[in-house]
This record gives C-alpha cells, structure tokens and sequence, in this order.
C-alpha cells in the first residue's frame, strides 16, 4: 500500500505537469491565445492602474532592476508592518510587535521565497500580518521568481536585445496562474476541514474537563498558496504536520501536488519555447532521476527506523514514527519530505529534526544540489545553468566551441555561471563554519553529537537554497541567527537571479550558429547523464566533508 | 560627449519610471493579494463549509462542544484510549515538538520512561506488541489519531478498569478505526477523541 500510493501520486504528476507547462507557456509567449478572453479585461485596468501603456521588452538589466525594485517597496512596506501590527485591526489575540532582527529575518525570508520561519506564527503574527505581509508576500516572491525564470528561458531561446517587459509578467502570473489555483483550492482545503476564519482562539472544555485553547484562523487561504508558490511558511509553528494545515491524507497529496505541478511543469514551458520538446524532456528526466533516488533512500531510512529504539524489544515495525503523524505514516511523510526539499518549498508534514540520519540527508542533500525541480522558477534556471556547464565542460573534452540551443558559450557567460555556481556553496559552508566558531551559534544548538552539526548546516543549506525548512529543534531566534540567514537568504537569491538574467542578456544578443552534424545533441539521452553527472560531480565534491561530518558521521554512531 | 550625457539622461529617466510603476504596482498587489484575497476567500469559505471553516468542532450528545475532530487532547485517566507522546501536553494555544535528533539521548530517556509506564500500567501486555508510535512524539505535538493497533493494545487495560469486555472495546476499535483517505492515501487510524467520547457515553 506504502509504494502504490507513492506511485500514485508520482502518476497524477506526470498526468498534470505537461498541459501545466503548456499552459505557462501560452501564459508568458505573449501570443494571443484563448485565455485572453477571459483574463485580458481583468489585467487591463491593473495595467492601466500601474501605468504600463506599451508593454515594451525589456533588456536584462531593466528586467533586473525592475524586480528588484518592486521587491524593495513590497519589503519596506512590510518591514513596517510587522513592526506596528499591535495596533493594526484584526488582532483578536493581542499578538505584540516584533522586534527589529527578527522582523529583517522575516521580511527577507519571505521576499526571497524563503519562508525560514524564526517565530512561530500561532504567537507571533497577527491576523492582518498572516494576510497583508506573510500571504502577500507568498503570492509575490513567487511571481516574481516566475517571472525571472520565464525571462532567462526567453533570453536563452530567442534572438534580439529583449527578454520580456518584468511588469506584464508579474501582473500575469499573478491573473492567470496563482490566483485562480490558489482560490481554487483554498475552497477545496476548507471542504476538507482546514479552517478559514478570522475568529479568535477558541476556547473548549476537554472530555476530561480540562480548558483547551485551540490555535486558528485564517489557515486555508494561506495554505494553497504556501504550497502553490513554493514558499513554505506555516501559518502555525509545525506548519504542514498541523493537523489544521494538513488534516488527511487526501489534503497532504493535494499539498504535495501543489507545490510540485508548476515546478514539474516548468521543464514543458522551456520545451515549448526552444521549440523542442525533447530539450523539456531531459531537463524533466533528469529533475526526476534524482528526485526518485532521493526518494527510495528517504523512504527507506525511515521505514527501517531508528536503530536506537528498534533496539528496545518494542514494536517498531512501522518505522520511526518519532516526530511524525499517524495520518500520514511513513509513505506520506517521506514523500512529503523528499518534494519538499525538491521543489524548494520548505513546508513539512514531520519534523526532520527527528529524521533518521539517511532520512535527514535526503532533504539537505536536495537543498545542496537545488536543481531536483526547485522553488518557483530557480529550480528550472539552476539546472539550465548546470546544462550550459555540462556543454561546456564536453566541449572542452572534444576540443570544440560549446554550443547550447545554437549559441557559442564563451568566457562571459561561464564566468557569471562560475559565480552563480560558486555562491551557493559559499554561503552555506562559511557561515557555518563561523557558527562554529563563535558562542552565538554554538549555543542553538540543542542535540549533543553530530545531530548538531547537522542542525547548523540545515539552517544555512535551507537559507541558500530558499527553502525554508529547518532543524527546527535550532534555537534560532536570536540576533546572531536572524542577521546572518538573513544575509545568506538575500545573497542566494539575489546574486543568482542577477547574474543568471546576464547571462541570458549575452545569449539573446549572439548570432545563432547553424546546426551540423558535428553539433554537439543536447536533447537526447546522452545529455541527460551528462547533465546527472556534471550535477552530481559538483555537488559531490562541493558538500560531501561536510555531508560526511554531520548525516553520515550520526549513521555511523547509532547503527 | 553630449551622446554619452544624453544617453546616460535616457538611462536615469526611465529609472524613474520604473520606480513609480513599482510603487504602483506594489502597493495595488499589497491590496489584492494581502487582503482581497483573504477575505474573499473566508467569505466563500464561511458560506459554502461553516463547520470546516470554523474548526470542525466536535459535540457530544447533549451538544456541549467537545473540543475539535482534529486537534487531539490530553487523556490522563487510563480508562481512556491514550494518545500520543506530545510535549506539549495537547495545550493547542501553540504547536511542537522538542525535535529530538535520532542520536538525542534524552529521546532513548523518555521513550524508555515511556516503556516502564507501560508496564506498570498494561501488565497483560507484553512490550513487544507495544507499537512504536505510541510512545513517540508526534511532529505537531496535537496528533489527534493513534493507530489501529495502538487503540487494540490498550483493550485488556480498559476492559479490566471499566468492566466492558474485550469484544465489545474490540467492536468499539473497529467501528472507530478511519480507512486511508479515498482508500489509499495516509494511514488507517483510530481518532482517539471521538473513540473515547464513545466510551464515556457506553460508561454512562
């Protein structure tokens, strides 16, 4: 029963992934198809409110400074509501304003797609804060990852100077992508029993007399699009596994697919606009190779369980069901686990502290490639920048200039991809070596072992990557913790988005070269373990001391 | 020169545009996404799922609210099926687990803890049909379901401090025992609320 619902699950996908792509893709073309008729007359007034008259293309350094600048004044806005959001209506709880490195860690965390979480959202935000800061800024850090993706997937695959006009993209991920789905389902979760008030705590007198406080809100509304945009962020502290965000098995599959389907999809919108839908395909066969291997371990490691209690002459044919819930059992659980950290969403139905050590790998491992379908657009560009390295590191091989979708690859573009590369494992690794080095991080740790090494590479790996999740037994809400994720989540987003939107700029101005029989395939088979390889190579020889140092050194101990 | 000036002039107006069609949008997307959203959606909600939308409470034969399907509850009176492990105590004002790590010591502590108690208080039960998820923290702290097996094993404990026979709990258990979801998805379960809500009304 565990695999055939996993296979079922994996089935809806690979039903729903492709017309999801196709769909995206006569979204962002910008050529007049059938869904114009319906959303054309809604974007027409916001285009006129924002006063966008031509919808002119833009060059990649007007895409950039655009998104940056609409993030900038949706972070300043939100800065400061966070900090007032005592006195601001709907706050039925008397919830108090949060102080300032907390407020910088979770305005970054949520612009950057992020949604690290250093409060927790039951004591910490109010209502109108959940809606007017945390579900709009869900709705945006995701469209505008769209949107830059889109952009980099037009500047590599078309000729001219422009790569998309950042505000018609933006309004239209929004009108024809999120909000519909996210209406959508958030009335599909409330059928299911997600609550969606703006009543208070309740207040219940339990079968044993005792008084229950019960925790709720305005839950569903912030639930699809947590998982539609990939941003993660519970509405209440143990996010996904509360079982008001999460109440069946039925809601978690939805939960799962949502986060999942645009992701998977994205691949089918790069196919169409390289017409060649084979190019989608081995991004897409690649993304699923690793996702099924990451896959198999988790649900392994978990279903053998934690030798530490097996040991005890119990029951514990289940598996470790330490930090788990009886609703979802092993197979949702590690299924959730694995997508999560795939699609960069960062929300959890478990508590990967309480993975096994193989089981918590997956998900750290995942983050530390960010290339198994990634968060709202990041994922697809990721691993389009690996398929630009793996060209390049052929061709040398060969002794011939590289080409990707009938362009030379040359020093400019591997140079910006060598940054965006390289950043990623730099943010993770140097700070937390520092947290090693000094008392402030040293003293959040809250398992003895290698489990903590573990919680403090988790914290960073999740920050780069813009996931989200976390160790969460990390007792991360200090100002050391909130300023220096905060850094590391801005840098990775920011550094890599940029400079991937350059090197789409230097492809789109560079004459197609002719294809030969000497070309160099990249939309076959070959190509797609090329791209496994170069993938696993760089990551590998990246991660793995440190990968060694925590998951695998805790193995090693409690086996 | 003047080409350069003037091109630089080009580059910084259109600067200015952009800032203010990001503010524009900005503050127009603050509105539709941060609050007509939501309340669109609570008002739909509101209309078409009340009782989902408000909690799915739980009532009992008189009507008292009961506490809610979903959210479990602390059971200390062992004539009551027990729920899971939960830090928290059930206090669902909050949520949580203390995330111990596999390797955390103070974990193999409290699970052998939780064993001894067993047996003080299941004398008829061997430990090795003790199932592991009774005896772990669940991730939310409010796990409101045990498993089938774990509801079974606390049988002969409730038949003997209640009186009820075995069979009749054994039936209870069945009858209260929830398929996976469309009959495939999560796990099957028994809600430990609802199933011990049955109980005080077959004590009265």
């Amino acid at each position: 029963m565990d695999i055939l619902q996993i296979i079922i699950v994996i089935g809806i996908l690979m039903l729903i992934a492709k017309p999801l792509g196709n769909y995206m893709y006569h979204v962002f073309s910008n050529e007049s198809n059938r869904t114009d008729k319906i959303f054309g007359p809604i974007e027409k007034p916001i285009f006129w409110i924002i006063g966008l008259k031509k919808r002119a293309g833009m060059s990649w350094r007007k895409y950039a400074i655009s998104f940056v600048l609409t993030n900038v004044m949706l972070v300043a806005v939100s800065y400061v509501l966070l900090r007032v959001q005592s006195g601001l209506p709907l706050n039925p709880n008397d919830i108090g304003n949060m102080e300032p490195t907390l407020v910088m860690n979770t305005v970054i965390s949520f612009i950057t797609n992020t949604n690290l979480q250093h409060y927790s959202g039951e004591t910490g935000l109010t209502y109108f804060s959940q809606m007017a800061v945390i579900m709009m800024m869900m709705f945006t850090s995701a469209a505008t990852g769209l949107s830059v993706a889109v952009a980099f997937v037009r500047g590599i695959t078309t000729k001219g100077s422009t790569i998309g006009n950042f505000f018609e993209d933006f309004v239209k991920a929004h009108i024809r992508i999120f909000f519909p789905l996210s209406i959508l389902i958030t009335l599909v979760l409330v059928g299911m029993h997600v609550p969606q008030t703006l009543d208070p705590t309740l207040s219940v007198t339990t079968l044993e007399g005792a008084t229950q406080q019960i925790a709720i809100g305005p839950v569903a509304s912030l639930e699809s699009i947590k998982h539609l945009g990939t941003n993660g962020g519970g509405f209440f502290g143990v996010n996904s596994a509360h079982p008001f965000e999460n109440p069946n098995g039925t809601t978690n599959v939805i939960e799962i697919l949502s986060m999942w389907a645009l992701a998977a999809g994205l691949p089918f919108m790069y196919g169409r606009f390289a017409k060649s839908k084979k190019q989608g395909w081995v991004i897409f066969s690649a993304m699923m190779i690793l996702f099924l291997v990451f896959l198999t371990i988790a649900y392994t490691a978990e279903k053998s369980g934690n030798p530490l209690l097996n040991g005890l002459g119990i029951d514990a044919s289940q598996g470790s069901m330490e930090g788990k819930e009886v609703r979802f059992g092993i197979a949702q659980s590690a299924l959730f686990t694995t997508v999560t950290t795939a699609a960069t969403t960062g929300t959890v139905n478990n508590m990967h502290d309480t993975l096994t050590p193989l089981g918590g790998l997956v998900p750290l491992a995942e983050m530390m490639l960010n290339v198994v379908f990634g968060g709202k657009g990041v994922g697809l560009v990721n691993m389009l920048m690996y398929a630009i390295l793996a060209v390049f590191i052929s061709g040398l091989m060969v002794g011939r200039t590289p080409e990707f979708l009938g362009r030379k690859i040359e020093s400019r573009e591997m140079k910006l991809i060598a940054i965006a590369i390289l950043t990623h494992p730099f943010i993770i690794l140097a700070p937390t070596a520092i947290a090693f080095l000094t008392d402030l991080g040293k003293g959040a740790i809250t398992n003895p072992g290698y489990h903590g090494i573990s919680q403090v590479l988790y914290e960073f790996t999740s920050s780069a990557a813009n996931n989200g999740s976390g160790f969460e037994g990390l007792a991360d809400n200090t100002p050391f913790w909130n300023i220096s994720t905060g850094l590391v989540m801005f840098f990775g987003r920011y550094i890599s988005m940029i400079a991937l939107l350059a090197v789409a700029g230097s492809m789109n101005r560079k004459q197609w070269v002719p294809e030969t029989l000497g070309t160099f395939r990249t939309d076959n088979a070959l190509f797609t373990f090329l791209l496994l390889g170069t993938v696993i190579l760089i990551g590998a020889l990246t991660f793995l001391p440190a990968i060694v140092l925590g998951p695998i050194a805790e193995h090693l101990t409690i086996r | 020169m003047s080409t350069i000036t003037k091109d630089g002039q080009a580059e910084s107006s259109s600067v200015g545009s952009i800032l203010w069609m990001a503010l524009r949008m900005s503050i127009l997307f603050i509105i539709l996404c941060g609050i007509a959203y939501p309340f669109i959606s609570t008002g739909l909600a509101q209309l078409l799922f009340p009782a989902q939308a408000n909690g799915s409470l739980l009532k009992d034969k008189e009507g008292n609210v009961v506490g809610s399907e979903l959210i479990g509850q602390a059971f200390t009176d062992p004539k009551y099926f027990q729920g899971r492990v939960s830090s928290i105590d059930y206090k669902a004002e909050a949520s949580g687990s203390n995330n111990y790590g596999p390797s955390n010591p103070d974990m193999l502590e409290r699970t052998k803890a939780s064993i001894e108690q067993w047996k003080k208080d299941n004398p008829d039960v061997p430990i090795d049909q003790l199932p592991i998820a009774l005896i772990t923290n669940s991730g939310s702290g409010l796990d409101p379901h045990i498993t089938p097996q774990s509801a079974s094993v606390q049988i002969p404990r409730i038949s003997k401090l209640t009186g009820i026979s075995e069979q009749e709990l054994q039936s209870l258990v069945d009858e209260y025992t929830e398929n996976r979801d469309l009959g495939i998805f999560g796990d099957k379960r028994v809600n430990v609320l609802k199933i011990n809500l049955a109980l005080r009304e077959a004590l009265k």
